[in-house]
């Protein structure tokens, strides 16, 4: 037991891995044996051994933490005394709180909308050529790195050197800039601009999410339309704007939503670029300071409450279009 | 995947993005393979686009700007550390020199030590995923084919779970674990990964579980199978290509992840990310060790992703057979 809890050596580490893998599959043999073997089980014994562990887990790990944060955010930061509306009140009226709900409605307008154009544009000018499945592949990996490595990737281009004697540029925008004859510029540091430069980063995971759908989504769309608009003489962009779009309309609003609630959580990028300073922050960001880096759990538990308030009304509008669309179909 | 959410990817899910069949959004690689079928050849078409120079620079430039600053990363990470510190990574061709140095300091170098942070990654990875998978897969069986009153609407509740962003589960979670004595351990990182992928699992699983004919599930139960065997032997080989689909999902996310680990980790159980974005606090200009770590952390799940990429076009083959 000792060891399950506290493994320090790498084999320790990898013997307390397959332990617990072993374990978890014990209990649930077991689970499954004995209700599969006696004859007459009732049959609703038989739903809970299925259903139960993972209802009982999401019952205790989602559901009723999430009712707790919500209560506890209505106290102060300690937890012990009821403060009403307080901590929703210190981020309306605090003038650092208020820059942090800002940025992350900047983030939430620029990225779904900038990550869905160019995946859109990205999936027409290469549908049916000779190197698609190349060229999707260049979009798509980043997808496949974590944030934190692409927060690094993006910090080194962004790297400033002072325009000091021939002290060279290591970072390749400022390279640009001196090549152009400009001064290097501080990208992370200058507000405004600052959150702009890092929103660029997650656009740039997020093309390639877009890309994919928005592309299997233009397949989709019949080949006589296509052919008859086609026949008719009908121009590229008017093919975009007439068929194109409007054929892929619900994969789009789909596309949109589900970017938008990655945009409000987003989190690892703000912390790695510049730990929420410099006017940075974001509420997912903000959250983790002040519930974990500060102690606030009263404007901690605010912060993960007004992101749940933020994104149920996307992922219900995310929803019904699916409906609708299934619908329709 | 790097997403901060699961969602992504899946909820728009595989299969239920509209006008978007199940497979067709896992597989940049198939779908230049084209499902259409029209009057005109594909290479006749092939050309007519390519005759569109506008579409090929656009494409280009795209392809380019996407790829650049990776490409400087991993170029920089094999350079030597005064180079790499001192010279941009296109000056390479100037002065070729190439050093595997920086990730030999990185990997065993005293205080990075980068081969103990890949331990306890794949340490809290694998069952991470494992665990989640299992439990999922047997609630969406019994979702899809139990009868028990209720049922539909406990489905209903489980999908409408996946709204609950992680931040807010995160204070009351960290507290038990500290009171079960679990803090610190690996524990509550599997557990936590684990509760944070069900519902959306259950809710895919489930999805491809009705895809299966009933009449299959019919005839082995007259032929007298119970749940259990009927789980193992007839849905499980069926469903393995869903299985992989989800499984590489949670694998990316739980081996990307840095607020789980950093909310409920201890210095022993911290995985490369939290190492890495550390570095970038405490040693950010030490661009010949970032640029090594940053490459160390993003290959496995480079690996992992592309090569079970395959296995998603079997899936999605399979399915297209059974339309």
């Amino acid at each position: 037991m000792d060891l399950l809890l506290s493994a320090d050596s790498t084999g320790d580490k990898l013997i307390t891995m397959v332990a617990a893998i072993i374990l978890f599959v014990a209990v649930m043999g077991v689970l499954l044996f004995a209700v599969d073997r006696p004859r007459n089980v009732p049959s609703w014994l038989v739903f809970l051994a299925f259903v139960g562990p993972a209802a009982l887990l999401l019952l205790w790990g989602l559901i009723r933490p999430a009712i707790l944060t919500i209560y506890q955010s209505f106290f102060d930061r300690r937890g012990e005394t009821f403060v009403g509306l307080d901590n929703f009140v210190a981020l309306a009226t605090s003038n650092d709180l208020r820059s942090v709900l800002v940025n992350t409605i900047i983030w939430v307008l620029i990225v779904p909308v900038a990550a869905t154009f160019l995946g859109l544009l990205y999936a027409v000018v290469v549908d049916r050529s000779p190197v698609e499945a190349l060229a999707k592949a260049l979009i798509f990996l980043p997808m496949a790195i974590s944030l934190v490595g692409a927060s690094i990737i993006w910090r080194f281009v962004y790297e400033y050197k002072a325009d000091i004697g021939d002290i060279q540029q290591i970072g390749l925008l400022n390279q640009i800039l001196v090549w152009l004859g400009q001064e290097p510029y501080q990208f992370l540091l200058n507000g405004p601009w600052n959150t702009f430069f890092l929103i660029v980063v997650f656009i740039w995971v997020q093309t390639g999410f877009a890309m994919t759908i928005l592309s299997a989504a233009i397949k989709a769309i019949p080949d006589d339309v296509t052919e008859a608009a086609r026949l008719d003489g009908v121009t590229g962009m008017q093919m975009f704007r007439h068929i194109t779009v409007p054929g892929i309309r619900p994969a789009l609003v789909v596309v949109l939503t589900t970017i938008a609630i990655g945009t409000l959580k987003v989190f690892d990028i703000v912390r790695t670029m510049t730990g929420g300073n410099y006017g940075t922050s974001v509420v997912a960001n903000e959250f983790y300071t002040q519930a974990f880096r500060q102690s606030n759990a009263g404007l901690g538990a605010a912060l993960a409450t007004i992101l749940f308030v933020l994104v149920v009304p996307i992922v219900v509008y995310n929803v019904r279009q699916m409906r609708i669309s299934e619908d329709v179909r | 995947m790097s997403t901060t959410d699961r969602e992504q990817g899946f909820t728009t899910s595989a299969a239920s993005a509209p006008g978007v069949k199940a497979g067709d959004f896992v597989d940049p690689a198939v779908s230049g393979g084209g499902s259409r079928t029209g009057t005109v050849p594909r290479s006749a078409k092939a050309k007519k686009r390519l005759t569109n120079p506008g579409a090929s620079l656009i494409a280009i430039v795209l392809a380019v700007l996407w790829t650049i600053p990776t490409f400087g990363l991993v170029l920089s990470s094999i350079r030597p550390e005064i180079q790499t510190k001192t010279t941009g990574w296109w000056t390479f061709p100037l002065d070729p020199q190439v050093t595997v140095n920086n990730y030999n300091l990185v990997l065993y170098g005293g205080q990075n030590n980068f081969a103990s942070y890949f331990i306890n990654s794949l340490v809290i990875t694998l069952p991470a995923v494992i665990i989640p998978i299992t439990l999922a897969l047997l609630a969406a069986y019994a979702f899809a084919w139990m009868d028990f009153p209720g049922r539909d609407a406990l489905f209903v509740g489980v999908f409408a779970l996946q709204i609950v962003p992680i931040q807010v589960t995160l204070i009351p979670l960290l507290r038990d674990y500290n009171d079960a004595g679990l803090a610190g351990s690996f524990w509550p990182i599997w557990l936590s990964h684990s509760i944070f992928a069900l519902p959306l699992a259950i809710f895919l699983l489930h999805n491809f579980m009705k895809d299966i004919p009933k009449s299959l599930i019919e005839a082995a139960r007259v032929d007298g199978a119970g749940h259990v065997k009927i789980f193992f032997q007839v849905l499980m080989p069926l469903l393995t290509p869903a299985i992989a689909a989800f499984g590489v999902f949670q694998f990316l996310w739980v081996w990307n992840d840095l607020l789980v680990a950093l909310t409920f980790g201890s210095p022993d159980t911290f995985p490369l990310t939290e190492r890495l974005a550390s570095l970038v606090g405490s040693r950010g200009s030490e661009w010949h060790v970032l640029t090594a770590g940053a490459v160390i952390s993003i290959i496995v799940p480079l690996i992992v992703f592309l090569s079970l990429q395959r296995f998603f076009v079997r899936g999605l083959l399979a399915g297209s057979v059974k339309g």
